[in-house]
């Protein structure tokens, strides 16, 4: 049997969609509808890939969050990445970046297309492989995402100044789960009962750092893992703490994430990394939302080595990504949704990620698939 | 290794070196019937009204991989596209793209797995090409195969034939292929032993079903896209969907922890040596025994059926009990697998 199948025992599912069930209709009795906000982008992938929506009692709605790195990243990072392409230089990329379009319908892809030296990566590792095969030029590795993505991407890094490697550096436009956690509930416009965490984050920063969350702002959150048990398991536990009015921290994830995280990822960022304000698609400029390179390490920063800044960018018009990622809206409320957006040709980034919340919804959930067969 | 034992822009030149490549690599291998002569074309003798005519190219990268390689993949696959249309290939052509500088051995190897996979499959090989290009103006080695094939008796494949109520069957463990070639080029070790190739002939499939003919509506080899595109591609624009079952998809070990691992969906992912048919109810399980029966369909199983709505969709019925609908694979998921 693989690994996942032992997550995934229709049995195990059935019981606990009942529980989910049972509690849901005790909550709704004592204070009405309960919206979880899961935060992270491959929840939501994984809602849809396993048809959970389906599953869900009348009243339990569950909101996507800003927790895609591609999505929340500001327009402007693709242009920044197109003109150091243009300008001669290697980009290394994971590929979800490729299609995202700029708001003048520019790609990565279109200009790797027009000869640009653009390299999709597996994992960061490969960028330094692209730096060694080709000593002649130097490359900027695309470094965006979560504390998930950091640690690997600085490891890299770190790896290249060991090795003497001088010609590879990081457009860097890192972000933080906990403020945009926060910016949403400031936002104020959503109302948000609880939080589903996202579970690889989580390794990094530990499922304590979730107390300010819960404390400060009164939700709950719950680690959950990404298999369909782990989070149906997890909506039960949240709908449960809603219902009682305790805003705890819980780690449904713990055969993985521990209390205090990964001291080494995060001895790492504290060694190349400083917080800063960073802005969010969605969410605006916040404060210490973000990481930049620290001072000493100004080399690996692309933005510092080149001289570029990356502008504020524009939205494409009438996307509204800005209102999927704070979760103001579902994305087939988006007048562009599936008639003028859609995986093919994407107006939007929330419709090229992989953890996008609209690619899911047109993937996955799409009104017919939701229709009784 | 000298420049003798590699392959030089001359090899393709038309003269001697030309001459004498044919004759060691070429001749020595497929000179037995058509290319005895070296004929600028052959001349077969055909049975009965109709040929069966189809083509495909092949740059899968790593040329070796578990399970097969380039050479075998070109047989089977244009091998496989005539059987799944209800035909047996009789010839193939063998069309050869080289790049200048490649080792010798390596397009020995090639030839020889053509020509093992080709007898296996009861196919000659008619007529071929050979060009050889600039160091880095193709990678390594490329084929194009071509394939006539005979149709077989009873098979009247279409979409059109279709009904709900009708049932959908596989003929073993699918996404094999696509992620055994990905592992074998992104080096991905796996403990206990990565995914191994399906890559292998679906004639016999065919055959072993051919009295039931009648009743088979449809048949497909999901190579490129995998299940989810080949479902689509048959529901898109029709009066009916098609709803599989995730739990009775049949799917081997390896193969389904690796693409948890890549986060690929497995549906996305191509065979090389499966059947994917809709048939109308009252055979499908006669259809599945006889396939179990065999080596090549030993875990074939029934995965759904043709449903009235929703129309024009493919729905998975998941482990948790819920659903969800089964789109196409979008952009370059995974490149160069065949
Ligand atoms: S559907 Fe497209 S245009 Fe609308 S919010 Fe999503 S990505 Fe933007």
């Amino acid at each position: 049997m693989r690994y996942s199948d032992g997550f995934r025992q229709p049995a195990a599912a059935e019981a606990l969609v009942r529980m989910l069930h049972e509690r849901m209709a005790v909550a709704r009795s004592r204070r009405g509808a309960i919206a979880v906000m899961e935060v992270c982008g491959t929840h939501t992938m994984a809602v849809g890939r396993h048809g959970l929506r389906r599953r869900l009692p009348e009243g339990l709605r569950l909101i996507s969050g800003p927790g895609c790195p591609v999505c929340v990243t500001d327009a402007g990072y693709i242009q920044t990445a197109i003109e150091l392409a243009e300008s001669g230089l290697g980009i290394a990329t994971f590929g979800d970046l490729l299609q995202v379009p700029t708001a003048g319908g520019d790609s990565l892809a279109a200009c790797r297309a027009r000869g640009g030296r653009v390299q999709v990566c597996y994992s960061p590792l490969d960028a330094l492989r692209a730096a060694a095969a080709e000593p002649g030029r130097e490359w900027v590795l695309l470094a965006i995402g979560f504390e998930t993505t950091i640690a690997p991407v600085l490891a890299t890094l770190q790896r290249a100044h060991d090795a003497g490697l001088g010609g590879l550096s990081a457009l860097v436009a890192f972000k933080r789960v906990l403020p945009a956690m926060e910016a949403v509930l400031a936002d104020g416009r959503t109302a948000i009962d609880g939080f589903l965490c996202p579970p690889h984050v989580s390794t990094v920063i530990g499922a304590a750092a979730y107390r300010t969350i819960a404390e400060r702002h009164g939700r709950p959150c719950v680690v959950a893992g990404f298999e369909p048990l782990d989070i149906l398991a997890a909506l039960v536990a949240l709908v449960e703490l809603v219902a009682e009015g305790r805003a705890e921290v819980r780690n449904e994830y713990a055969r993985v994430v521990k209390e205090e995280g990964n001291p080494r990822a995060q001895r790492l960022i504290e060694e190349w990394l400083e917080p800063c304000a960073a802005r969010w698609r969605g969410l605006g400029e916040l404060p210490n939302s973000g990481y930049r390179l620290r001072e000493d390490r100004a080399r690996y920063d692309a933005e510092r080595r080149y001289g570029v800044t990356v502008r504020t960018g524009r939205d494409a018009p009438g996307c509204r990504c800005g209102d999927v990622i704070a979760g103001r809206m579902d994305p087939p409320q988006c007048p562009l949704f599936r008639r003028m957006c859609t995986p093919d040709s994407p107006v939007g980034p929330c419709m090229v990620s992989s953890e996008g919340s609209c690619a899911a919804w047109f993937k996955y959930e799409r009104a017919e698939a939701a229709a009784p067969g | 290794m000298s420049a003798e034992d590699r392959v030089q822009l001359a090899h393709g030149g038309g003269g001697r070196m030309m001459a004498e490549f044919i004759e060691r690599h070429i001749r020595a291998r497929f000179g037995e019937g058509p290319l005895r002569d070296l004929p600028d074309a052959s001349r077969l003798a055909w049975t009965g009204p109709e040929v069966v005519f189809t083509t495909d190219s092949y740059v899968v990268q790593p040329r070796r991989f578990p399970g097969g390689d380039i050479g075998s993949l070109a047989v089977h696959g244009t091998v496989n596209d005539l059987a799944v249309s209800g035909a047996r290939a009789r010839w193939l052509s063998l069309s050869l793209i080289l790049e200048e500088g490649l080792p010798l051995a390596e397009v020995d190897e090639v030839l020889s797995s053509v020509a093992v996979a080709a007898r296996a499959c009861g196919v000659g090989i008619a007529t071929g090409d050979t060009k050889v290009v600039g160091r880095g103006q193709c990678d390594g080695l490329f084929i194009n195969t071509a394939g006539i094939g005979e149709p077989i008796a009873g098979y009247a494949l279409s979409c059109e034939t279709i009904r709900p109520g009708d049932r959908v069957l596989v003929s073993g463990t699918i996404g094999d292929h696509g992620l055994a070639v990905l592992a074998a080029r992104e080096r991905i070790s796996v403990a206990g032993g990565g995914p191994v190739s399906d890559s292998a002939p679906v004639i016999g499939l065919v055959e072993t079903v051919a009295d039931l003919a009648g009743a088979v509506r449809w048949m497909r080899d999901p190579t490129r896209g995998g299940l989810a595109a080949v479902l689509n591609e048959c529901v898109t624009g029709r009066p009916w969907g098609i709803e599989i079952v995730e739990q009775r998809i049949p799917l081997a070990p390896a193969t389904g922890a690796l693409a948890e691992l890549l986060g690929v969906d497995v549906l996305h992912v191509a065979c090389e040596g499966r059947v994917v048919a809709v048939c109308a109810a009252e055979v499908a399980e006669e259809i599945v025994r006889r396939w179990r029966a065999r080596a090549d369909g030993r875990q074939a199983a029934d995965i759904g059926v043709v449903v009235e709505r929703p129309a024009g969709a493919v729905v998975l019925a998941t482990r948790v009990g819920g659903r969800r609908l089964v789109d196409l694979p979008r952009g370059e998921l995974l490149p160069r697998i065949c």
